[in-house]
């Protein structure tokens, strides 16, 4: 690994080390900027697709990552962004004002929420939330002058600085649209990182008790990574509404929240980087399988189409990675990096993991 | 009268629920971890009694079918964790939380490749036979089902309370090092555990299959819904799942009945919800106040 030389006080709070790190970003950018170009409109659907739910899988991994509180009903909030993005814009709202109010709504309503269901952690909370994610489901058809019912609501074109968007009419408008949005996002979820905010959440991921002592105010962290969490879902869920352009209630089942929930878990928890890897997996999978069971035909071999399989697929991938690298693709990534660094020092049980045994303060 | 019929037929289907609700428990005492594929085992075990059973498959008799199954699923459940759960021991709760919600999916794959997506029924001895007490008309499988819950419920009550084996499973449930350290195979406790389980998700899925039609994906549903029995009961206690199996079980008919029919339907989130609000550790709390 290379020694890192701090030659001025910014370097400390930069948030890349050094101009490498910075080169290597840079390049992302410019390739995310030029790929809608090389790629045709079905990729860059695609693309966008990937785009939102990485924004989702951003918000999921805020709080499960970074503050440890598990949800397993994120799409709620999702369906929340979405319904309030599409009722505002189908009564005249323009689509920015509307966009940062459904932020705000799915973000006021998980600090609502969180009061009362944040008290419970582990398996409770994550039991909590999925019964809140049922509940949402069920609020969906039946707040039917905003939601539209059963049969839902369809997503108007959106006008931006003299633009129209679409997503099928103009395919690269709108992955532009998601980029720029996503771009954003992942700064300031970056900055707050290494804010006292972050921090503190961070810290009350690793011990409440030891943050509690160290003056941090675990209530109000907690409340705080809840509501910028079901924010940032909920931004997700009015971009989600474009992409898929009609949106009802079958659009955020609970699956869906189960779904998320695994797609940072994949990815790897804790990491900015996870979200993303994880949503390149749920979105392109379905895709691999497809290509897959095409090559097979090729070479003769016919696949019924089984339904459910890019599921079951993806739920073997996360066995397989839950039991040699609980930290997801991130931690693969991780190691695969140091093993280049180190060359040829690297050394097995670099990245092991204490174990915990059990112990309980059950009577029976 | 209208309302007694009700309340039976609630309590045969609370349970189903609190048999589901049961593996939860026995799980969550072994490991403090919960099984989200409780509800697919149980479908797993529905399908095998089915494909045992049934006239126009294997055509075994009824009891023998029964125990076969009960059988295979108890020794799935010993050889899932023995070849791939223990390898996350020690790991953060999530793990296991989330390995066995990706159980789930594949186990609802492989059922639904196997058997296909048509609801199926099991043929039972007691199918479309009814009791008549004075003008109450209940179906003998409700009987049969609220027999088999309650000798069950009573057995493994006795075996926690009596036998050493069950000494030894809440001993590893408690203080897994302690155990190892009194000599307790910890590991293999765990994976009878686990057997235990399969064997009880086995019965619930025939008594499930029994009273009407399983599909593949039912799992699901039904494991949240079990799932919301033990909170409610408060996870770890065996008469506690039993107790929210019921309460669940004899709620949703008179929900369906009395009220607008989406209320009826996330009633039981609803209760678990206020449950987990005002008594966070369930109605038979078996914790105390977390000391640093």
């Amino acid at each position: 690994m290379k020694p890192r030389f701090k030659t001025s006080y910014d370097a400390d709070i930069d948030r890349f080390h050094g101009r490498w790190h910075r080169a290597q970003y840079l390049i992302l950018v410019a390739a995310a900027l030029i790929a809608p170009w090389i790629l045709g409109n079905y990729y860059v659907g695609e693309l966008s697709s990937v785009l939102v739910w990485s924004l989702a899988g951003m918000g999921v991994m805020l709080l499960v990552g970074h503050t440890g509180q598990v949800s397993l009903g994120h799409a709620a909030f999702m369906a929340i962004g979405a319904f309030t993005h599409l009722a505002l814009m189908l009564r005249g709202w323009p689509f920015l004002p509307a966009l940062l109010a459904a932020t705000l709504a799915s973000g006021i309503s998980g600090a609502l929420l969180a009061r009362p269901i944040l008290r419970l952690s582990g398996i409770y909370l994550a039991i909590a939330t999925l019964a809140l994610g049922i509940l949402v489901e069920d609020l969906a058809i039946v707040a039917e002058p905003v939601t539209g019912g059963v049969r839902g609501l369809v997503a108007p074109p959106i006008e931006l600085f003299g633009f129209t968007i679409d997503r099928y009419g103009t395919p690269i408008a709108f992955y532009y649209l998601c980029l720029s949005i996503v771009v954003l996002v992942t700064l300031a979820y970056a900055n707050l990182l290494r804010s006292p905010t972050g921090r503190a959440f961070i810290a009350v991921r690793d011990s409440e008790i030891s943050a509690r002592a160290l003056g941090v105010n675990v209530t109000r962290t907690k409340t705080l990574a809840f509501a910028l969490s079901c924010g940032i879902t909920g931004l997700a869920g009015a971009l989600y509404a474009h992409l898929a352009q009609a949106v009802n209630f079958e659009s955020f089942l609970v699956i869906i929240s189960i779904a998320l929930l695994l797609q940072v878990i994949v990815g790897g928890l804790g990491s900015i980087h996870g979200a993303f890897f994880g949503a390149v997996v749920i979105v392109l999978l379905p895709q691999g399988i497809a290509i897959g069971r095409d090559l097979l035909a090729d070479v003769g071999i016919r696949v019924a189409a089984y339904p459910g399989l890019d599921m079951a697929v993806f739920a073997v991938i996360i066995i397989v990675l839950m039991v040699l690298e609980p930290r997801g693709l991130y931690g693969v990534w991780l190691r695969v990096r140091t093993w280049l660094e180190l060359f040829p020092l690297y050394r097995k049980g670099m990245f092991r993991r204490a174990r915990s045994y059990l112990k309980t303060e059950r009577l029976k | 009268m209208d309302t007694l019929q009700l309340l039976i037929a609630g309590i045969a289907n609370g349970c189903i629920y609190g048999l589901i609700a049961l593996g939860f428990v026995l799980i969550y005492k072994a490991s403090e971890s919960v099984n989200f594929a409780q509800g697919d085992m149980m479908i797993l075990g529905a399908f095998l009694a089915i494909a045992l059973i049934n006239t126009n498959q294997a055509d075994l008799p009824f009891l023998l079918g029964l125990a076969l199954a009960g059988l295979t699923l108890g020794v799935f459940g010993y050889l899932l964790d023995a070849l791939l759960l223990r390898r996350v021991f020690g790991q953060p709760q999530l793990t296991m939380v989330v390995l066995t919600i990706a159980l789930g999916f594949v186990l609802r794959f492989i059922i639904g490749a196997i058997w296909g997506h048509d609801p199926v029924g099991l043929e039972s001895p007691v199918a479309g036979e009814r009791l008549t007490i004075g003008a109450l008309t209940i179906p003998l499988v409700d009987v049969v089902i609220i027999g088999a819950t309650v000798f069950l419920v009573a057995v493994l009550w006795l075996f926690f309370a009596r036998t050493r084996l069950g000494l030894a499973m809440q001993a590893s449930s408690q203080n897994q090092m302690a155990a190892y350290y009194m000599g307790i195979p910890v590991k293999r406790v765990v994976s009878l555990v686990w057997a235990m389980s399969g064997v009880v998700a086995a019965i619930a899925g025939v008594l499930f299959a029994a009273k009407g039609a399983v599909e593949p994906s039912a799992g699901l549903v039904f494991g949240i819904k079990a799932f919301a029995a033990a909170v409610i009961g408060g996870l770890g206690s065996l008469p506690g799942a039993l107790a929210g199996g019921l309460l669940i079980g004899v709620m949703e008919p008179f929900a369906g009945r009395y009220l607008p029919s989406h209320v009826a339907q996330v009633s039981p989130y609803v209760l678990m919800l206020v449950v987990l609000i005002v008594r966070p550790s369930g109605l038979f709390a078996q914790m105390k106040q977390k000391k640093v």
